[in-house]
């Protein structure tokens, strides 16, 4: 057996133990699974915004080539279903979601019928013949339509479309409202995203034959996919095995419960076979979850110098059809609770309405909330220093909440509570690596020849984690805030990790493995990591609000150190000394200041399960199952800036620089914290520059329905990221760790925003919405110079 | 004439093995090699040929096998990602995404690295230009592409030692 | 992501794609690179009943270089004239355009001759062969016959070729000895088509413009020839108030498209930017 590491793992950046079998095409997800007698369902989706539906006519879909079973709504009526979000805010009025679609068709995609045949290719077909009789009845798409007097109703019990109103208030704004020096508005949109993770959902759910059933799918959370569709389809809990293999990306979109989780169950069951669906990446635009859509209206009160007073927020969260599994939480507790961002802003309010439209229903992408949150207060503070004329990054610096203010509660929040952090610290970080001052002359040079440079700043801080369980009560989410580890050694002093986080690529098995090295002072090759299967790993939570090192690996940490406490207490009975004398370095037990000879951890294991010397009343086995419940979350921060060039006569942005710092806290694995922020921060700069989706507001067809018209970045439309750190450890867990996975997506819209206004700031132009795609820009261009009389 | 269900029969090579296999006409090339050969490296991530995860070699150019008709691919030499490393080693591609951390999910990886291969046929010195112009027929939504960039331009300072 | 079943048959000889095209024009469709024809399929915007695969057919390959011409075979890749030497010696415009056609796994399989025969309103070709005053020939069950490129494009997705013809071979006169060559484009950011794609040919005697063609794509319904623009040239110096009036009547030939991602407006104001860039390109 190997050495113990003699350097501290958590730091270290290792390359990734996964990677092999990825490289070599060997990785195995949902889509690769093929099973004996496997079926496939094909999903007939709505070509309608909002329809009744008449009759449904499967007849010539049923006597089709190999077709199995067809069905529509009416006939799971009762049977499976309905579709209950996980995350309720206190008073909110939820729609009905039947899994597939009875009488009525709210959004275009959603699921009209099914058919199940025994291949894909004759499902496809036999759906191309179902025929349904639709009235088509007026939809809305836009948010801040639907709330007007006489838009369409979706929802007979939820009256003017809103299903959620919420209010945080801190201090008093109205007072400083009208106290203060100046108070300026503004909207602001926030687009609706498609999350595009490049493995579409899949699933395949197979009767085993003991009675119970196995469901593959790429689920960030596969024991909370366990929960809802034991519980929504009718499965006893424990005869369903939830297992996620290896998974091409979540973001988020891969959290929620839909409708083909529950059928494909529901139908291997019903047919006694394997039942696979497959999502064609059409289908997914119309299918699985968007992101964001917001719209924010926001009120500013600030002195002659820039110092905020207070700042008024009316958001309206654009939901979809119906309220998908979060959705309700997203524009609420998650974005307005957020809105004062990294800024010191006592007097706050703000309400959010959660608003139904005819639309693909909107849930978590990357951030939920944080990064609209985050847009609010940057949007905010840029907006104070283009009005007072003053440097931007004096304006934040000026505004800042300062390192001994922490732990902060913003504006007196109850909810919110910021761990720790230094953002003048983040702040001096990056303009020193952005050559900022060099820069701004630049910018300033190059205007007088017609070049249009600008740069942009943006701040962010959050919290990652959603903990602890008892406090997620009170804002309804109905899920503990915990993650479970098992570390289980065997008799050779190797360890097997079973973790209830769920990788989709940001690499667990590496990290989590260097956070149990440096407990149990073992090699990493001597460490697995085995996550994603309901009935090897005890219990979990998964992945989502960049929880998994925090929590997931806080978790691991702790049950660690269990099992070091357990094994030092075999040592002291194998070297025959009190157990306070007993030391563990290196990967071996020894008693300090004798000369009895050192026992290493591997022979302390074997004894533990040969159980030939153990203390009295202790159990053989070396093996502790944790549920690590945090105290309180972590708050990552960071502040990025951007570098671009505008030419006004195409509207192209040119992307010169990006750097990004970030406090994320301790950094388990720099090498992979970078990855993170590198695509964290081009999902941001897709969201300012390039994504957007995109709704006919007459009929409520979709019309960014693939990739060819839906502008995800490639390589030639983003730049180098430079990701650089300050560590601030999070005293809320006992790694330090603080979350990592959103930071980039939070803060890049708004840096990248501030970029392009600044560099259009010598036409007039104060406000921009995203996408800022070239011929837009260029608009805004064109309608300055007239204004100008140019 | 043939009928639409008679099964087209399709020889070629692929991974450097002869292979006969039945095929309806429309059958996609990439469900060939996934569905009818097990060969899963190859991924399907859209359906407009866009995203590149289905990226192979057909007679050494790399293709979107979505795109091709299982039929076409008569007499033609396909290379996929199981066909570069048939033993246990990373060839230097992939050893060189593995050095850079140019992989996350993994999903988009084998047309990416499909891709780097016909990238470096073309051009094996190529400046970061080159690289980002060159992988525009593939999408990763997890690296941002910045580790990606880097792991070819390894490559190609490589090239130019040599 | 599966098309509807249909009929397939690799054709031997153009008249056997001729005649199979013939027996059911609606029905059959001509499968060349697929890198349109497929996804069309996938989507299932279009079933046909047969495809006729012209991969095989010799007398519709290949790049031919001649004393008063050049021939390209219909079948001929984008790579393949992005890669060619010698037609990029003569016309380097063909580097160009290839080299901003979607991505290199596309340019591996898709055809010009696919490309010109489909007739999107934003591809690159069209724009590139109005510039060159390219000839198309046609194969049909009567022969061949021979059309300009500039009376070739009808309409959206819509050309002057018979339901019963081919585009077979592409000819392109050999230029003036000292024409230079530029195309410009700004792509869609998701497609990779042209929003505005603008292809030139232009020879300058004694710092006079004495040919010019211009070719766009992108704009409207389907590529045109910017005959104003470049007939006003014609006798003219690069000076910037004659490139601002050439750009002025070249935005005026057309009524623009508009959509979703960009205005008839920005359209129109992309080709005023980018001819003035392309012509800035070619002042010596």
């Amino acid at each position: 057996m190997s050495q113990a590491p003699a350097i501290r793992q958590i730091g270290q950046p290792l390359r990734r133990r996964e990677d092999f079998k990825l490289l070599a095409g060997k990785g195995r997800y949902v889509d690769d699974i093929k099973l004996p007698g496997m079926l496939h369902m094909a999903v007939l989706r709505s070509p309608h915004a909002h329809a009744r539906i008449g009759r449904v006519d499967l007849s010539a879909a049923r006597s089709a080539p190999g077709v199995r079973l067809a069905l529509s709504g009416q006939a799971l009526d009762g049977k499976i279903g309905p579709i209950r979000p996980n995350w309720i805010i206190p008073g909110s009025k939820v729609p009905s979601r039947p899994v597939i679609a009875i009488d009525r068709v709210r959004f275009v995609g959603e699921c009209v019928a099914l058919v199940v045949a025994e291949t894909l290719a004759e499902a496809y077909d036999a759906v191309g013949l179902i025929d349904v009789d639709y009235e088509v009845l007026p939809a809305v798409t836009d948010e801040e339509v639907a709330v007007r007097d006489g838009a369409p109703q979706l929802h007979d019990n939820v009256p003017g479309n809103i299903t959620t109103i919420y209010k945080v208030r801190g201090g008093d704004y109205q007072k400083v409202s009208r106290e203060a020096d100046h108070v300026i508005g503004l909207r602001v949109v926030n687009n609706r995203l498609i999350p595009t993770c490049m493995e579409t959902r899949a699933i395949v759910a197979a009767p085993e034959l003991d009675g119970t059933l196995t469901v593959y799918i790429g689920s960030q959370v596969p024991h909370m996919h366990r929960r809802w569709i034991a519980e929504t389809v009718g499965i006893p809990e424990h005869q369903l095995r939830v297992v996620a293999p290896d998974i091409g990306g979540g973001f988020g979109a891969k959290m929620h419960l839909y409708s083909e989780d529950l059928l494909c169950p529901y139908l291997a069951r019903e047919l006694g076979a394997p039942v696979k669906w497959w999502e064609s990446r059409s289908e997914s635009h119309q299918s699985t979850s968007h992101g964001r859509a917001h719209t924010e209206r926001i009120e500013v009160a600030f002195t002659n110098e820039g110092k905020i007073l207070g700042l008024k927020v009316e958001t309206l969260g654009n939901v979809g059809a119906y309220l998908s599994n979060m959705a309700s939480g997203g524009p609420t507790v998650n974005t307005v609770n957020f809105g004062t961002g990294t800024y010191k802003i006592d007097n706050y309010e703000a309400i959010s309405r959660v608003v139904v439209t005819n639309t693909v229903p909107v849930d978590a992408y990357r951030g939920y909330g944080r990064p609209e949150g985050a847009y609010i207060a940057e949007r905010a503070i840029d907006a104070v220093a283009r009005h007072l004329k003053l440097d931007q990054v004096e304006v934040r610096r000026k505004n800042f909440v300062q390192p001994a203010e922490f732990p902060y509660r913003p504006y007196g929040s109850m909810g919110v509570m910021y761990d720790s952090g230094n953002y003048q610290g983040l702040l001096d970080k990056a303009l020193a690596a952005f050559d900022y001052d060099r820069r701004r002359s630049e910018c300033e040079a190059l205007r007088g020849s017609g070049i249009y440079r600008g740069i942009g700043v943006a701040a962010y801080t959050h919290m990652c984690g959603m903990a602890p369980s008892r406090r997620l009560a009170v804002s309804g989410f109905d899920r503990g805030g915990w993650e479970s580890a098992r570390v289980s050694i065997d008799s050779s002093g190797r360890a097997t990790i079973y973790s209830g986080s769920m990788s989709q690529g940001q690499g667990h098995i590496t990290s989590l493995s260097q956070i149990a090295a440096d407990v149990l002072q073992i090699p990493i090759e001597n460490i697995e990591v085995v996550q994603g299967d309901t009935r090897q790993v005890q219990a979990g939570h998964g992945t989502f609000n960049s929880r998994s090192m925090a929590v997931g690996g806080s978790s691991v940490h702790v049950s660690s150190q269990r099992i070091v406490a357990k094994a030092k207490k075999i040592a002291a009975s194998m070297l025959e000394v009190d157990e306070k004398d007993v030391s563990y370095s290196a990967g071996a037990f020894s008693v300090p200041g004798t000369d009895i000879p050192p026992v290493t951890f591997s022979k302390v294991a074997r004894m533990a399960y040969v159980g030939h010397k153990l203390p009295d009343r202790l159990e053989p086995g070396l093996d502790e199952t944790v549920f690590y419940d945090p105290t309180g979350m972590g708050s990552p921060s960071g502040v990025h800036l951007a570098y671009v060039e505008v030419d006004p006569e195409t509207g192209i942005v040119d992307i010169l620089d990006y750097v990004a710092v970030d406090d994320v806290g301790t950094l388990i694995n720099p090498r992979l914290a970078a990855g993170q922020i590198h695509g964290g921060v081009v999902q941001g700069i897709a969201q300012a520059l390039y994504e957007e989706v995109s709704y006919d507001a007459d009929n409520g067809q979709l019309l960014t329905g693939s990739l060819l018209d839906y502008a995800v970045p490639r390589a030639e439309h983003v730049p180098n990221i430079r990701s650089l750190f300050q560590e601030t450890p999070s005293p809320t867990n006992p790694i330090g760790v603080k979350g990592i996975g959103e930071s980039g997506s939070i803060a890049a819209p708004p840096c990248m925003v501030h970029a392009v206004l600044d560099a259009v700031s010598p036409f007039g132009i104060t406000h921009l919405d995203m996408p800022l795609t070239p011929p837009r820009i260029w608009a805004a261009v064109q309608e300055a110079r007239k204004g100008a009389g140019q | 004439m043939s009928t639409r269900e008679e099964r087209h029969t399709v020889t070629f090579e692929i991974n450097g093995a002869r292979k006969t296999v039945a095929a309806e006409a429309r059958r996609l090339l990439v469900h060939l090699i996934r569905e009818d050969l097990g060969l899963t490296g190859t991924h399907v991530g859209c359906d407009t040929s866009q995203c590149g995860a289905c990226t192979v070699e057909i007679d050494g150019l790399a293709v979107k096998s979505c795109t091709v008709l299982a039929v076409s691919a008569e007499g033609a030499s396909i290379t996929t990602i199981e066909g570069l490393t048939p033993g246990t080693d990373l060839d230097p591609i992939q050893a060189a995404f593995h050095e850079h951390h140019a992989l996350q999910c993994g999903f988009c990886t084998p047309g990416m690295v499909m891709s780097v291969r016909q990238l470096l046929k073309d051009q094996p010195a190529p400046s970061e230009h080159d690289i980002r112009r060159g992988l525009a027929g593939n999408i990763c939504r997890c690296t941002g592409y910045h580790n990606i960039v880097r792991a070819v331009e390894s490559l190609a300072s490589k090239g130019e030692q040599s | 992501m599966i098309p509807a079943a249909f009929d397939y048959v690799r054709a031997s000889s153009l008249t056997q794609a001729i005649d199979l095209l013939r027996n059911d024009p609606d029905g059959t469709k001509l499968l060349a690179g697929g890198h349109t024809l497929l996804p069309s399929l996938k989507l299932r915007l279009a079933s046909p009943a047969l495809l006729v695969d012209i991969g095989d057919l010799a007398e519709l390959k290949g790049i031919e270089i001649s004393e008063t011409g050049i021939r390209i075979g219909a079948l001929t890749t984008h790579a393949e004239l992005f890669a060619s030497l010698p037609l990029n010696e003569q016309l380097p415009l063909f580097r160009q355009a290839a080299g901003l056609i979607a991505d290199p796994q596309v340019r591996n399989r898709g055809t010009i001759g696919g490309s010109l025969a489909n007739a999107d309103p934003a591809a690159d070709w069209p724009a590139v062969m109005l510039a060159l005053q390219a000839e198309i020939e046609i194969a049909g069950t009567s022969g061949f016959r021979t059309i300009l490129a500039r009376d070739f494009f009808v309409d959206i997705f819509s050309t002057v070729l018979e339901a019963d013809e081919i585009l077979a071979r592409i000819n392109i006169p050999r230029p003036t000895a000292g024409t230079r060559f530029v195309y410009r484009k700004i792509r869609h950011p998701a497609s990779g088509f042209a929003v505005v794609g603008i292809a030139i040919a232009l020879r300058l005697s004694q710092n006079l413009v004495s040919e010019a063609t211009i070719g766009v794509t992108g704009a409207a319904n389907h590529a045109f020839v910017g005959e104003d623009a470049a007939d006003f040239l014609i006798g003219k110096t690069l000076s910037r108030e004659n490139i601002d009036q050439a750009a002025r009547l070249l935005s005026e030939a057309t009524e623009c498209l508009s959509d979703r991602y960009a205005s008839a407006d920005y359209r129109a104001n992309l080709i005023q930017v980018e001819l003035k860039r392309a012509l800035l390109a070619l002042t010596p």
